[in-house]
């Protein structure tokens, strides 16, 4: 392979005094200065930004208007279209969980109840919010559907106990569900 | 005992409450200009906090947010832990920060800030010391700085803030001779080195830049205009030299943060690290102080309104000095916004060139400046003859210096395969 012998290119006298590099470059930042004192910089009219560049001026203007459908935020138990708690306490959740957030504690249905096909439920199911860490591998695995991930990324406490969801919380953020899949039923 | 007083209150008013105060407004400035330069918005939060006192939101400024912020930062800093490492050469690590920032402060002691104001039938200059050496003295004691970093980066024993401050040192005594040489041309046509002559000169007969009033038979147009071309030159070298000395962008090597972690200033923490930064932000406030003094016209507002505004007074109390103050504060603040515009656009040197650029270059531009100056100065006085042998001399001279310039410049070395 020949040697290549790249000479460092000759400047001519303008290029070395520099001024004028200088003067373009002051004119480039002004302009985007200026741009961006009367709103019209890059980025101003992008997300929900705050017209002063990309930046979104955070409690008044939000991005939750433009949340992607795959966004993690808190999880949250859910219900059927029929009223049962979907969640049968297998624990797999708490398992897989890597941080390990989730604590369940299994309970029995009672044979008595129109739904003992069931046969388990959660007692307690206790999702610590600060150790959880938006994964989305407890609803990843949940064989029954039960757990989701929503999309409010804003949980908020001034105690460690308020920080813990427990069941009745979880189903209260779950809410209804539909267009899940009937294992226990007739009603595929 | 009454003088004593009253130069107090001119100390404390002058140095404390225009100077100081002058910190964190260009910290400020900074901030929200490099913010609009790069397409964001920088601190726009931080208002007085009302909230703690029973109202509903904090408040800002004239609807400008954020205007506290840099009195959230000194407050930071004043409650961080102020540690002196072991390892440290604890008499100079103690005292770097001070010879770093007393000197800027004490330096305000000579620039006039305005015309005399009348209080109580009593008139004032509103200058500290009206010294008949005013930039001599500026120039010495901005030397002490450079004791400041290079102690700094000494005692904290560690090589890169050694690094750090042995390179500012190089650098910031290279750039004082650009400095003073630089500034001789303006001071051979004023005739005076002080500086509220100086800019009273200005005032009268139009700024060293602008020179478009007070013509008059010892002041004519032309020999003004005909200065304006080693003004300029003189104004341009002394500016990149300012920059040089203050440590700031194209030239912040000292405290670069890619190479050399924090410079002279790494070992340091709260109240003695804000003593450097509040020393570098003071050094840049009393150089724009400078420059705007010598070259811009100070405190005049120009166009043969001067004298009209210093006599402008309410019953006795005089305030045209102060609307003089103000402009001059004005002028600072837009000088400091170019500081920050030329380091947010401009890359850093690499030190190689930063040295030839202030040995080889601006030192032989400056020192042929002096000479142009002198032969445009003496023209008038001088017969025809002369003055074409001086402008002979002058351009055989620079010819030669370019000459020797460029062939003692060091081949590349051409690297064999």
């Amino acid at each position: 392979m020949a040697v290549i012998k790249v000479p460092r290119p000759k400047l001519g006298f303008g290029e070395k005094i520099y001024l004028t590099a200088l003067c373009k470059g002051f004119l480039l930042t002004l302009r985007h200065a200026v741009k961006s004192l009367i709103g019209k910089s890059m980025g101003a009219k992008d997300l929900a930004s705050s017209g002063l560049g990309v930046t979104m001026q955070y409690p008044e203007q939000t991005w939750d208007a433009h949340l992607p459908e795959y966004y993690r935020g808190a999880p949250a138990l859910v219900t059927d279209e029929q009223g049962r708690e979907r969640c049968v306490s297998c624990q797999l959740c708490e398992f897989i969980c890597p941080p390990k957030a989730i604590k369940i504690i299994p309970a029995e249905i009672p044979s008595d109840d129109p739904w003992a096909k069931v046969e388990k439920r959660p007692a307690e199911f206790d999702i610590d919010m600060i150790r959880c860490i938006y994964c989305g591998m407890c609803e990843e695995v949940c064989p029954e559907q039960a757990i989701f991930l929503r999309k409010d990324y804003l949980v908020l406490g001034t105690t460690r106990q308020e920080m813990v969801h427990n069941k009745k919380k979880l189903y209260e953020i779950g809410g209804v569900r539909t267009g899940l899949i009937n294992k226990w039923n007739e009603l595929k | 005992m009454s003088d004593l007083l009253i130069l107090l209150i001119k100390i404390v008013a002058l140095t404390f409450c225009v100077v100081l105060p002058l910190v964190p407004v260009s910290v400020y400035f900074e901030r929200r200009f490099c913010a609009v330069i790069q397409d964001r918005v920088g601190p726009n939060r931080v208002g007085i906090p009302l909230t703690l006192l029973g109202f509903k939101k904090d408040c800002g400024i004239f609807g400008i947010g954020g205007l506290i912020q840099p009195i959230a930062d000194g407050i930071k800093l004043f409650l961080k832990e102020d540690f002196t490492p072991q390892h440290v050469r604890k008499a100079f690590y103690w005292l770097a920060p001070a010879l770093t920032v007393a000197p800027a402060l004490i330096t305000a002691c000579v620039i006039p800030f305005g015309t005399p104001i009348t209080v109580f039938g009593h008139t004032e200059k509103l200058v500290i010391a009206d010294l008949d050496i005013g930039p001599l003295f500026i120039f010495s004691i901005a030397s002490i700085t450079v004791y400041g970093i290079t102690i700094a980066g000494w005692s904290s024993n560690s090589k890169f803030s050694f690094l750090g401050g042995v390179r500012s040192t190089a650098q910031m005594i290279s750039y004082e001779i650009c400095l003073g040489l630089s500034i001789i041309p303006v001071l051979l046509y004023f005739g005076d080195l002080n500086l509220g002559h100086i800019v009273q000169q200005q005032a009268d007969h139009g700024w060293l830049l602008l020179p478009l009033w007070g013509h008059d038979a010892s002041h004519p147009l032309t020999e003004k205009l005909l200065f304006w071309f080693p003004a300029v030159i003189a104004f341009l070298i002394f500016t990149v030299s300012i920059f040089a000395e203050t440590n700031r962008m194209p030239f912040d090597f000292p405290e670069c943060e890619t190479e050399l972690v924090g410079g002279y200033h790494t070992e340091y923490s709260s109240m003695k690290f804000a003593m450097f930064f509040m020393g570098e932000y003071a050094a840049m406030v009393i150089g724009s102080a400078l420059i705007v003094t010598v070259f811009l016209g100070g405190w005049s507002l120009g166009f043969g309104t001067d004298s009209w505004i210093s006599n402008l007074s309410l019953g006795g109390f005089g305030f045209g000095g102060l609307i003089h103050l103000a402009i001059f504060i004005a002028k600072v603040v837009a000088f400091i916004l170019f500081f920050i515009l030329v380091r947010w656009t401009i890359p850093r040197f690499r030190y190689d060139q930063l040295m030839k650029l202030g040995w080889v270059i601006f030192f032989e531009a400056a020192l042929v400046n002096v000479f142009l100056a002198a032969l445009i100065v003496a023209a008038p006085h001088l017969q025809a003859a002369i003055i074409g042998l001086g402008a002979v001399l002058l351009v055989s001279v620079t010819a030669a210096i370019i000459w020797v310039a460029q062939v003692s410049e060091a081949k590349p070395n051409i690297l064999r395969a």
